[in-house]
């Protein structure tokens, strides 16, 4: 029953605590990475006429710091959560299907590393380095990206790549979605769960719903692509718009795959350093299900210059404007959770109020842009930039920030340090503010974005300026979060079980938990089980020793092994080569066959 | 002008250091077009702004009045209320019918619909660049669209390859160009200028290279543009440097893809008939002198990125490149 040591233990682990670190150090590798391509964007762009980087190559970097951020780092650093959370928040011992869950972290490793291997192999393509990355956007509009005008491997990488990573996702969709309802502990009701659980279930629908749609949108690209059909090519009679309907069908629940996580995560700090329950709980959680359920019907919004006709366009405002609702509830929830209370100005304090502030920036930008005459001035400039990062890196980033400082010492046994946490926030706070903030106006006076340079004559040369300026404050705000999580392994002080008085389950055990998680399953009776309320008393934690043994399934090597196969399994159409497809199918079967018969005993 | 725009272009030029004129501004609208959407968008951006310091203000007065102090006692544990949360439900929806309601009438108002007597102009996005055709004048163009002051034009857009999007943004809102596909934008230009505008779509390699210049003419100085585009192209005189040039245009591979009227019918670039009298070349990317030209001719893709242009084989000689300036700068 002690922990298993050693890499092997770490390759082979199905424990979700172990599964939720490696998806955090993954993730954040892959989001310095993404940062590193924003820097080299925004050298570029610090003055007219840039020189830094070539066309080509600030295609790819515009290209992948999108996917990178998106898919690499920011739905992966919620799944770290997911994964080290939700099931200490529901009172279990594991997800309901550790090996698939173990498989969905591989799945995801090796789609990004396929996914960024682009940007080195090159001269296996006859090309130079930095010459077959990605480079038709996030979006991937066809039909650009069909062969016809986009001849080389760059989009290949990205379709396959993508491809895989939707695997993952869906993966863990439904693992995660059968966990919270089926491995709930005595008690644990629907409207007792955490609010965190709540929008983590809200999310795990979202994507098991909208990544189907994008995987049919690859799929007829891929077939395009490699085999000749016609789903987006004109000459074919057929049209490229429909790429873009299924592409945004996805892309926007995605919008919310991304921010509902956080809002959790604020919707879990915000009480427990107030010390007051969350306002209007049920309200919360509705208003949570709405978001999720209307973001599938404003996903031409996206596409107001598109020319949909005016009816179509009515509509998609409407829906658009209308989901300001359900958005506006939580935030006036939220403050009122604040109101009233004892705050306490932890770091993760402080970046789930940052989210608030940020947020409602993003937000309300939103709003000029769902009024769609007023989106032809504004679609595709760097107005639209501006909300995006508003509502992704003031929002999410900003969430998941609060989430690492509020759950570290749960995840490490280490607490962060406060002076360096508090320099973090405020520097990645005026950081954010100076980077994206001027990008309204150079928005506005006329700057589109996906442009690797501009004419001086344009006049947003010093707003650039101003903006790459906050882009180094952000990356210098980073540089310091790295030293506080590498000093906290020997300079941390050790954390309790509770290091801040929450009212849920994780901080009913050690910090980190052991192996099994609970030496005695709890029996829930309220939402707030370790508060006491006017109508109830606090729970007595389970016992740190196990009153009897538990058993704890041991590792599997064969997730990776079946996890290895799709991405070997893409290297056959990269690189036309037939065998390595039957190598690739070969791994999958063989892995998914022997964890299928692989027994769960040690 | 409104003047919170005044305030807000004081901030960007104070900012900018020098800043202006700003030859991309959507907030200086120069047509009926952009002038309906810019009213629209400072009507939301009020909102918004007011909405932004309510919930702004709220969040910090809370955050500074119920802060952590010594002695504080336990906060009472509330869960909800009922009416006030009906409250903040409601506001926000009674706020977005302001918004809603207009956007409707903008949206109908700018769908692209223009009186007969319009004139109508297709767009049609290139790889990378921009062609006009003047269907009623039976006049084609490149790069540098004009217009009439005063006159309705609408515009029926189009791409020939991938999808772009045509903004002027001084002019009014964009519109996808997209291939198979046509869209309409219509508006009355109230003011004498030239305007600049490009591609608001990623559309590959050169992006931000495909750059456009409206040019609003007063009526009669559209008239005479117009008359000077239909005559036939100038015929360089005998025993000029012009003459030679166009002997080497003729014989080279310029012929495959541009047109000039009566000398070569190519499609794929731009229309060269009157080259010389457009003021840039390159779509909007550098000015239309010769050594701009020469440089253009010599090696197009070190200017533009992925140019379809590429460079001669076997190259042209300097003397023949200096022929060619001079006859494509005679075109005027």
């Amino acid at each position: 029953m002690s922990e298993a040591r050693g890499l092997t233990s770490w390759l082979t682990t199905t424990d979700h605590k172990r599964i939720g670190l490696l998806y955090f150090w993954t993730a954040l590798a892959f989001f310095l990475i993404g940062g590193i391509e924003a820097l080299f964007i925004r050298v570029q762009l610090a003055q007219p006429n840039g020189q830094v980087v070539s066309a080509e190559t600030y295609n790819q970097l515009f290209t992948m710091h999108g996917t990178t951020m998106i898919f690499l780092a920011l739905m992966p650093l919620g799944a770290s959560f997911f994964n080290y959370m939700v099931p200490l928040q529901i009172g279990a011992r594991d997800v309901a299907f550790p090996r698939l869950n173990a498989f969905s972290y591989w799945v995801f490793l090796f789609g990004g590393l396929l996914l960024n291997a682009s940007w080195f192999v090159g001269p296996l393509f006859h090309a130079g380095m930095l010459n077959v990355a990605p480079d038709g956007g996030w979006f991937g509009y066809a039909n650009l990206t069909e062969r016809q005008y986009s001849p080389g491997p760059n989009i290949d990488f990205w379709v396959l790549g993508l491809q895989i990573l939707g695997i993952s996702s869906l993966a863990a969709g439904f693992n995660f979605i059968v966990t919270i309802l089926n491995m709930r502990a005595p008690g644990m009701k629907m409207m007792r769960l955490p609010a965190f659980t709540w929008m983590t279930l809200v999310t795990q629908f979202l994507i098991i719903t909208a990544f189907p749609v994008i995987t049919v949108g690859l799929a007829f690209l891929m077939f395009d692509r490699f085999f000749g059909t016609h789903f987006y090519v004109r000459e074919a009679g057929a049209t490229p718009i429909l790429w873009q309907h299924l592409f945004w069908l996805f892309g926007h629940p995605e919008v919310y795959i991304l921010i509902l996580p956080a809002m959790g995560v604020v919707s879990d700090v915000l009480p427990t350093f107030s010390r007051k329950p969350l306002f209007g709980y049920p309200v919360v959680v509705y208003s949570g299900i709405l978001i999720g359920l209307m973001s599938w019907g404003v996903w031409s919004h996206h596409m107001f210059a598109v020319g949909l006709g005016p009816i179509a366009d009515s509509v998609f405002a409407a829906t658009t404007m209308l989901i300001a609702v359900p958005t506006g509830v939580k935030i006036f929830n939220w403050i009122a959770t604040l109101w009233g209370g004892d705050i306490r100005g932890t770091t993760a304090l402080h970046f789930a109020v940052g989210f608030i502030a940020m947020f409602i920036i993003g937000g309300l930008s939103g709003v000029t842009h769902a009024s769609p005459p007023a989106d032809l001035q504004q679609t595709d400039t760097y107005y639209v930039v501006a909300h995006i990062h508003y509502v992704f890196f003031g929002g999410t980033i900003f969430g998941l920030f609060a989430g690492v400082y509020y759950w570290w010492p749960k995840m490490t046994g280490r607490l962060l340090d406060e002076t360096l946490g508090k320099v973090h926030f405020w520097l990645q706070f005026i950081g954010m503010n100076l980077a994206f903030f001027p990008m309204h106006l150079i928005g506005l006076l006329g700057m589109p974005r996906r442009v690797y340079t501009y004419a001086p004559e344009l006049g947003v040369g010093t707003l650039n300026l101003v903006s790459t300026i906050g882009a180094f404050l952000i990356a210098l705000s980073i540089l310091i979060f790295l030293v506080n999580l590498w000093r906290s392994r020997t300079h941390g002080q050790p954390a309790p079980n509770d290091p801040w008085g929450g009212a849920t389950l994780e901080w009913s055990v050690s910090s980190p938990p052991p192996v099994y998680n609970f030496s005695v399953i709890p029996t829930v009776t309220n939402r707030l089980p370790r508060w006491s309320t006017e109508r109830h008393g606090p729970m007595r934690d389970p016992p740190a020793v196990p009153p009897e043994p538990i058993h704890v399934p041991g590792g599997s090597w064969w997730p990776m092994v079946a996890a290895l196969g799709l991405p070997v399994l893409a290297l056959a159409p990269l690189t036309q080569t037939l065998w390595v497809a039957f190598v690739g199918a070969a791994l999958l079967i063989a892995g998914v066959y022997a964890w299928a018969f692989q027994p769960f005993e040690v | 002008m409104p003047r919170y725009r005044l305030w807000l272009l004081t901030v960007a030029l104070w900012v900018a250091g020098c800043g202006g004129p700003f030859p991309q501004t959507t907030l200086e609208p120069r047509s009926d077009f952009g002038s309906v959407i810019d009213q629209l968008f400072t009507g939301i951006f009020w909102w918004a702004a007011g909405v932004f310091l309510v919930v702004e203000t709220l969040l910090v007065i809370t955050l500074i009045r119920f802060r952590h102090r010594e002695g504080r006692p336990a906060p009472k544990p509330t869960h909800g209320h009922t009416l006030m949360e009906i409250a903040w439900t409601l506001a926000p929806a009674a706020i977005l019918v302001f918004v809603a309601v207009p956007t409707v009438r903008t949206i109908f108002a700018t769908a692209g619909e223009a009186p007969a007597d319009a004139l109508k102009v297709d767009v049609i996005g290139h790889q990378w660049w921009w062609e006009f055709r003047y269907r009623e004048l039976g006049l084609v163009t490149a790069n540098e669209l004009h217009v009439p002051l005063g006159r309705a034009v609408q515009l029926s857009i189009t791409s020939a390859d991938v999808i772009h999007a045509f903004w002027a943004p001084p002019l009014g809102g964009k519109r996808d160009a997209i291939p198979g596909h046509v869209n309409r934008i219509a508006f009355r230009a109230d003011r004498v200028g030239v305007y600049d505008g490009q591609c608001a779509e990623f559309c590959g390699a050169s992006h931000a290279n495909m750059r456009l210049r409206v040019v609003v003419d007063s009526d009669s100085g559209f008239g005479r543009w117009a008359t000077v585009q239909l005559a036939g192209p100038a015929a360089p005189a005998a025993g000029t440097l012009a003459e030679r040039g166009k002997a080497v245009f003729a014989r080279s591979a310029c012929i495959g893809c541009h047109t000039i009227q009566g000398v070569s019918p190519g499609v794929i670039g731009p229309n060269l008939t009157h080259v010389g009298s457009r003021a840039t070349i390159a779509s909007g990317l550098f000015p239309n002198d010769s050594a701009h030209l020469a440089s253009w001719i010599a090696d197009a893709p070190a200017l533009k990125p992925g140019s379809l242009m590429t460079r001669m084989k076997p190259p042209l000689k300097d003397d023949d490149i200096a022929a060619l300036v001079a006859y494509l700068a005679s075109l005027k």
